[in-house]
């Protein structure tokens, strides 16, 4: 029998960073506010005219009422990314090294309770995807772990990371939220952004379906991007996982969120990615919330007309149709080469279970190819390393 | 919901700020009373000490002084100047003016974020004159500013609002109050400053070399009320020529 | 010393007040800094002057 529910979601545990609350308290404040249904069609074509949308047309932009608009914001959101990024779209893809977890998330593939197989690459298993990757052409990875401060330490991570510039120009890192030193230690090693998700902003959603662990603290995590920044991290990455909560109040408060953080630290980048609820190992019939593939165009074409300026990934949590036609339109960062189990790049064996089942596992020469067909400049690294 | 004009605690009715520059005293008065300014800016020189005559006399009661430190070329000179200024008896306000351009006359952005923040410090309600740098606009915000004056135009030269896509981020980006300062010409581009989201305008010199100054004056007090009333009421979608994409970009989606 | 860049002499140490008024300023209407610093209004009445200073007498003007 696990022990579940027994701490208050609200309240830091023993070790944790406090951090200022006043970007959470204005987030949480105005996502309670907000209130999608009352906005109109008359209230979206004005929207749309405007040059700078702010938080009042973000509101609208994601409400119902713009639903029926979507080619109309498709059509001033690829201005937007063509203003911005031109016809880039950069490449990367992620590495899981680790999949233990003492979390206890209900809707997750590697929650504690889980009966998957865990793995976690040593040193050497890291080197050997990382060569395989880098073969692909690819310059940019996310390293990933399971949150599990034990199995997988900052110290285990920074080794990674360490590794990881050989190898690759451009780190980030999507593991358990962290303490100000300990970004500062993982930026040293040489990373340079950080993904946190929320899940969901409600936080009473939040308390339901973190059961266990110390992903269970709500203000915690939402505070991990200032953290990191206060870490000396480069860019910072939001979102909610979509379907988990009420989805047009999730993604507003991601929203909100990022607007916030940009405008207390304005030397950032920001970035947004639109995870949606899919099935994994165990548990295929978990999702009271439908997010289709309208709502979640939606969202990232809502997000890319508020903060023009922002980089929005495309998982490959989606079909490859659907990946396709987002880049150049809203999107500006794509995965290829996908393996979401531990390891498993190249002709390396995989060591764990995956996270969540991928849907378009097309390599990354396929990706490049399709991108060039489709008039788009494929980016293998923005950076130099001076 | 009512508009009200706050800045460093003291609230105005007026949105327009008088520079009292380049009038004889006469005119000062008329031209004040027919502005309807709560606000006018002085300089500090020196005293002669024949003339009995004080500007002071001339401004009506109940308008704020409002000092500015020209002639400063450096934070420290600004200081002074405030500090004298405040001997004279005028209140806490003070704008900070740091000129080292005797060409442009172009405000020094670097001298006048370092003026802001000793001022600040010695209780002054800051005003800093700048040039509209969004970098500029935030340290201001930082060093303890109460308002943000971005130029329009160099002063003088009444050109209007050159600098309006600078003045914009500004008034975006940035909580204060934004007043342009310096460069207004018609009452017109003062209308267009405050439709824009300033919360103020200043002028002098389009006041000054109207040819009947004083009624100038008035023309800018409608045109400044015509402006905020125009912001408040939310201006109505401009018709933009419209590309359309040759076959639709949402078509792919499945579900 | 010097009194708005003008040279002048006074023969002892004399109050500044009075050197002031001497000069036909009127001291409600102005404020002054001896030897490059700001002197309260207090100190108008407490402060003396030598042949050594240098002050400057400032009023305001229109201007802005």
């Amino acid at each position: 029998m696990i022990k579940i529910r027994e701490t208050d979601h609200m309240e830091y545990m023993d070790g944790m960073d406090k951090t200022d609350h006043q970007i959470m308290s204005r987030v949480l404040d105005m996502t309670n506010k907000y209130e999608p249904l009352v906005f109109t069609s008359e209230d979206v074509r004005k929207v749309l005219f405007q040059e700078n949308i702010g938080i009042d047309g973000l509101k609208v932009l994601l409400s119902p009422a713009a639903q029926p608009y979507l080619e109309d914001m498709a059509l001033r959101a690829k201005q937007e990314t063509a203003k911005h990024f031109g016809n880039t779209v950069c490449m990367f893809t992620p590495l899981y090294i680790a999949n233990y977890c003492e979390n206890y998330c209900v809707y997750c593939g590697f929650n504690c309770s889980n009966k998957i197989n865990r793995g976690k690459l040593s040193m050497s298993e890291i080197e050997s995807e990382f060569k395989a990757i880098a073969e692909t052409g690819l310059r940019e990875i996310l390293l990933l772990t399971g949150e599990s401060k034990t199995a997988s330490p900052v110290s285990y991570i920074a080794d990674a990371v360490r590794l990881a510039k050989k190898y690759f120009s451009t780190i980030g890192i999507e593991v358990y939220p962290m303490n100000v030193y300990e970004y500062a230690a993982i930026k040293e090693a040489g990373a340079d952004f950080v993904s946190v998700y929320q899940e969901t902003y409600d936080p009473k959603r939040y308390e339901e379906v973190h059961l266990r662990g110390h992903k269970r603290v709500f203000p915690y995590r939402f505070n991990s991007q200032e953290r990191a920044i206060l870490g000396g991290m480069r860019g910072v990455s939001f979102g909610s996982l979509l379907g988990l909560g009420d989805f047009r109040k999730d993604a507003f408060s991601a929203g909100l969120h990022a607007y916030f953080i940009q405008q207390k630290y304005p030397w950032t980048e920001i970035s947004f990615s639109l995870p949606r609820l899919r099935p994994f190992i165990n548990n295929a019939g978990n999702n009271p919330n439908d997010v289709h593939e309208t709502q979640l165009l939606q969202v990232m074409l809502a997000y890319r007309i508020f903060m023009p300026f922002a980089g929005i990934t495309i998982s490959t949590r989606e079909r490859a149709g659907f990946r396709d036609n987002v880049v150049g339109l809203c999107a500006t960062k794509i995965s290829a080469g996908v393996k979401v189990g531990i390891g498993g790049h190249g002709d390396n064996e995989q060591k764990g279970d995956e996270q969540f089942e991928i849907s378009d596992s097309r390599s990354v020469d396929e990706v490049r190819k399709s991108l060039i067909e489709r008039g788009l400049q494929p980016v293998f690294t923005d950076y130099v390393r001076v | 919901m009512i508009d009200r004009f706050i800045i460093g605690g003291h609230e105005f009715n007026s949105r327009f700020i008088l520079g009292s520059g380049k009038f004889s005293l006469e005119m000062t008065k008329k031209v004040l009373e027919n502005s309807g300014a709560e606000m006018a800016t002085i300089a500090v020189r020196r005293a002669d000490s024949g003339s009995s005559d004080n500007i002071i006399n001339y401004i009506p009661k109940g308008i704020t002084l409002l000092p500015n430190t020209s002639g400063a070329r450096t934070a420290e000179e600004a200081l002074k100047i405030a500090m004298l200024a405040r001997e004279l008896g005028c209140g806490n306000f003070v704008k900070v003016e740091v000129i080292r351009d005797t060409k442009y006359l172009l405000p020094d952005n670097y001298e006048t974020i370092k003026a802001t923040e000793l001022l600040a410090k010695q209780g002054f309600i800051v005003m800093p004159y700048m040039y509209p740098d969004l970098g500029a606009a935030r340290a201001l915000v930082n060093a303890g500013a109460s308002a943000i004056m971005p130029l329009g135009a160099p002063i003088g030269s009444n050109k209007g609002l050159v600098t309006k896509d600078f003045i914009s981020m500004i008034i975006e980006e940035i909580d204060l109050p934004v007043i342009v300062d310096a460069g207004i010409g018609r009452p017109s581009q003062a209308c267009e400053a405050m439709e824009m989201g300033c919360a103020a305008v200043m002028a002098n010199t389009a006041i000054a070399t109207a040819g009947d100054p004083a009624t100038m004056a008035s023309a800018f007090k409608a045109a400044i009320e015509a402006g905020r009333m125009a912001y408040l009421s939310g201006l109505g979608r401009v018709l933009k020529d419209r590309a359309e994409a040759s076959s639709p970009l949402t078509g792919f989606l499945e579900d | 010393m010097l009194l708005n860049g003008k040279e002048m002499h006074i023969d002892c140490e004399k109050s500044l007040s009075e050197l002031l008024t001497d000069c036909g300023y009127q001291i409600n209407t102005i404020a002054v800094l001896k030897n490059g610093e700001v002197v309260s209004k207090k100190e108008i009445y407490t402060l003396n002057v030598t042949d050594n200073d240098t002050i400057e007498v400032v009023s305001f003007v229109g201007g802005g």
